[in-house]
């Protein structure tokens, strides 16, 4: 302990004429167990009350906290300053509205995936409550556990090379959501349905295998295995609408 | 005046706000929510536990029934429920969770055969039928006499609300998100509406709405130490209880949880204890048998949160930047049971302490944790005082929980009440019409424009928000916590309003503009106090002990003189709630008893 941390935060109110884009140094004293969570809302309270950024959970559970540290996007409120050099450099996610200092609108950006990729179980059936449920196996309701752990804080997104150069890329989380509903048996979408979602140049074929995704997701979901079996599935699935109808039943 | 019109205005778009949505939706009627953050960021994810459904598919579930779980649900809330409602949610709760299943959520379902189960964090086995192959499990939670919650792995919350809001976009739910609700619009009689400020410009907007839902969650945050969500500080409640008109049920009835790290207050599982964690004091000694010495670490949540507080108050806590606390050792249980068994108690300590509990001790305190009081409603759902206005969820009491909810009853409750709320809902949008006073929509907006003018201009005062709201945070977690007694209360509530003297002298340092962080403060201060004053004054009234509630004072559970539910009203201008009183409940299909845990002696109806 002991020490005396720098922050070095972007500024920059886009509501006020009188802003324009800078950045701003506090230092804060070191406190024991400290983390970002605590650091940025001491600076807000004691020091610069016009601080704005974005906090809910403050738990790694909610994905509202995500913001570029040092140079990498990450979740602020699981980041611990005893594991950070003395001088902390902090900027808003990229590829998101800036709504000013470091907080972004994930909202609007997230339900506009939903919207492209139909983010929801597509069925002819209707719900009867007084039916028992469908049966499913539970080692298939944990795989798709594992891809619904998402929390869209958007540091796949944000550090993305494809979605910094263009603007209408799906991102590894759409990618990764439409994997999830391929998996679930309750979802009725034929696979030229998904195809014509994501084989695209705005879906799988845009992705150049940067595989920062991956490294920067805080849950450590499998997101370039996900788009791996999607690409392979989607060339299958293009190969066999090339091919004439009596050779398709190979496949 | 920038307006938007629907039929159905959702404050709120956690689980039970968007289930209302939902079904509004599904029957054609258009449907806004508004929310602070995007909806799948809401409080309701980071639920982990699961949701409590009589399903019976488990083997340890076996022979249960919404009978069973009706009486565990009215035995947790110390008889303080209405019992009509904790019919309605036990009888409805195994469709909701078929409901969940068929929209997408992927429960955990029952394995056939022979299965390692743990309790107390003793393996043992039992054997899954079978026939039960494939349909939702369900796991052991506190306080039931069956296991029957429903989960999804570590992330029950996350999942439904995901599965939630992928519904409500395909069925067209308007989400708007970072806007928070600062006032209802009504006229004394019928709400028509709120006020809303966008927290990406600061501008303010009339929504206008036939009915419209408060569904904002707990209120936690009117304490420092609260395992809730930072934005659960009462927003909803505080537009009820400034109409003057809408009671708050119940506000003393707060619940808290022993082990919130420290400085963040996130919660390790109670299994930490259970599976032989001791809690020691500054000099290291572990003090829970001095004052327990059958239970020590393992006597009940409400008791070991007291004789924590008690044992800090003495100056035996760890000092530290955050306030005192006190340890919690785990480090005898050796490294492969805290890596396997207690595996998000390692990960919480790692990656939000830089703790290793294999090595080190946690550092702990009680913690807020569950807010049962809310806006008052009747059995459908419906706000007392205004029509057109109604409630669901946390931010509700409608009034299944009494004086304390059960782990894993409160989450259902969001997705059943949303379902049976959101039917009456549709009834009331079917069958009557809301008359939209223009009037009315001008005070409102009028006065919420005067409120910020007034703010940025210092002119009634320059208090800082920061500190007022830090004086309530100390006030109240010494007065009105866990112990509770009635010079601490007078104390309490006599501070409290000095305090909100201080909520109303608050101006603001900075300009105010766009999405100022410390005008959404400013604006909420005083509404904040107010909600800590009436969990103070309802405490201070109730001369017993029930649930959650511990009057130090009065030990017994008094049911001659309190089977009731506290209502607290605000009159404009007041330095005090209004308190009345009604029955706890007008049907009695389970008499008042004893609850089997918790101790403490009762004060019979008739006595």
């Amino acid at each position: 302990m002991g020490r005396t941390l720098t922050f070095n935060i972007f500024r920059y109110n886009p509501s006020d004429p009188a802003s324009s884009p800078h950045m701003d140094k506090f230092t804060l004293d070191e406190t024991e167990r400290m983390t970002l969570f605590i650091a940025l809302n001491r600076i807000r309270e004691e020091i610069d009350p016009t601080l704005m950024f974005d906090f809910c959970c403050r738990a790694g559970i909610c994905g509202a906290c995500a913001m570029v540290i040092n140079g990498r996007p990450g979740l602020a409120c699981h980041t611990k300053t005893k594991e950070m050099p003395d001088e902390i450099t902090l900027m808003p996610l990229p590829v998101f509205k800036l709504v000013g200092d470091l907080s972004v609108d994930t909202g609007t950006w997230f339900r506009g995936m939903y919207q492209k990729v139909e983010s929801w179980v597509h069925t002819d059936k209707k719900f009867d409550p007084k039916a028992q449920e469908e049966r499913m196996d539970n080692a298939l309701a944990e795989q798709i556990y594992e891809l619904d752990r998402c929390i869209e804080c958007g540091c796949c997104v944000g550090a993305c090379g494809t979605a910094l150069m263009r603007e209408d890329f799906l991102g590894a989380v759409a990618l990764n959501r439409l994997a999830r509903f391929i998996l679930d048996p309750r979802d009725q979408r034929t696979e030229k349905d998904y195809f014509d979602i994501v084989g695209t140049d705005e879906g799988i074929f845009g992705c150049m295998g940067l595989l920062a995704c991956e490294d920067v997701c805080p849950k450590q979901i499998p997101l370039q295995e996900q788009l791996g079996k999607l690409r392979r599935k989607m060339a299958l699935a293009a190969v066999k609408n090339i091919l004439p109808k009596f050779l398709k039943k190979d496949f | 005046m920038k307006i938007i019109q629907t039929d159905l205005l959702c404050v709120g778009a956690g689980l039970a706000g968007e289930r209302v949505a939902i079904e509004a939706a599904d029957n054609g009627f258009s449907v806004i929510c508004l929310s602070i953050v995007p909806a799948r960021r809401s409080h309701s994810s980071a639920a982990q536990g699961g949701m409590q459904a009589a399903l019976g598919n488990s083997a340890m579930g076996e022979g249960d029934s919404p009978d069973v779980h009706f009486a565990d649900t009215v035995k947790g809330s110390d008889w303080g429920c209405d019992q009509e409602v904790a019919r309605l949610f036990v009888d409805a709760a195994p469709i909701a969770m078929r409901q969940m299943a068929f929209w997408g959520v992927p429960w955990n379902r029952v394995v056939p055969g022979e299965q390692t189960y743990y309790k107390g964090g003793k393996p043992f086995t039992a054997f899954e039928k079978p026939e039960n192959e494939g349909l939702i499990h369900s796991r052991n939670f506190g306080g039931t006499a069956k296991w029957r919650t429903c989960y999804t792995s570590d992330g029950t919350g996350h999942c439904v609300l995901y599965t939630l809001d992928n519904r409500a976009a395909q069925m067209g739910v308007s989400v708007i998100d970072k806007v928070e609700a600062i006032a209802l619009i009504h006229d004394g009689d019928t709400c028509m509406g709120v006020i809303a400020r966008c927290l990406k410009t600061g501008e303010l907007t009339a929504y206008l709405a036939k009915a419209t839902l408060i569904a904002t969650g707990g209120f936690g945050r009117i304490y420092r130490e609260s395992t809730n969500a930072v934005i659960c500080d009462g927003g909803g409640l505080i537009t009820a209880l400034d109409t003057g008109v809408v009671p708050l049920g119940n506000m003393e009835a707060v619940q808290f949880h022993p082990t919130g790290i420290v400085p963040t207050d996130i919660l390790v599982t109670e299994g930490c204890r259970g599976d032989g964690g001791t809690l020691l004091d500054k000099n290291e000694y572990r003090f829970m048998p001095d004052y327990e010495p059958e239970k020590a670490e393992l006597a009940s949540r409400d008791v070991v949160s007291r004789r924590m507080t008690e044992h800090m108050r003495k100056g035996l806590g760890v000092p530290s930047p955050y306030g005192d606390h006190l340890w919690l050792d785990i480090r005898h249980l050796g490294e492969h049971h805290i890596r396997t068994k207690l595996r998000e108690v390692d990960e919480i300590c790692q990656s939000f302490l830089g703790v290793d509990p294999v090595y080190q001790l946690i550092p702990v305190r009680p913690t807020q944790h569950y807010s049962m009081g809310g806006v008052r409603t009747n059995k459908d759902g419906a706000a007392y005082g205004l029509k057109g206005l109604f409630s669901a969820g946390e931010a509700s009491c409608w009034d299944m929980h009494g004086f304390n909810r059960l782990g894993g009853n409160s989450l259902a409750e969001t997705v059943v009440a949303g379902m049976i709320i959101g039917g009456k809902i549709v009834e009331f949008l079917k069958g009557s019409e809301t008359v939209i006073k223009t009037a009315s929509v001008r005070d409102a907006m009028d006065k919420q424009n005067a409120r910020i003018a007034d703010l940025i201009s210092c002119k009634n005062g320059s208090e800082n928000p920061y500190t007022v709201r830090n004086a309530m945070f100390d006030s109240i977690m010494k007065g009105a916590g866990i112990f509770r007694n009635g010079k601490d209360l007078e104390t309490c509530v006599a501070e409290l309003q000095e305090i909100l003297g201080r909520a109303r002298r608050v101006g603001l340092r900075s300009n105010g503009k766009g999405a100022n962080p410390e005008l959404t403060m400013a604006l909420k201060i005083e509404g904040m106090v107010k909600l800590a004053l009436c969990v103070a004054y309802g405490a201070l009234k109730r001369t017993e002990s029930r649930g959650a509630h511990t009057r130090e004072d009065f030990p017994e559970r008094n049911d001659r003189d309190w089977l009731t539910r506290t209502l607290a009203t605000w009159a404009e201008g007041a330095d005090l709630p209004t308190l009345n009183y009604e029955p706890a409940t007008h049907v009695f299909e389970m008499p008042p008893g004893d609850r089997g845990y918790g101790g403490g002696k009762i004060i019979p109806m008739n006595g």
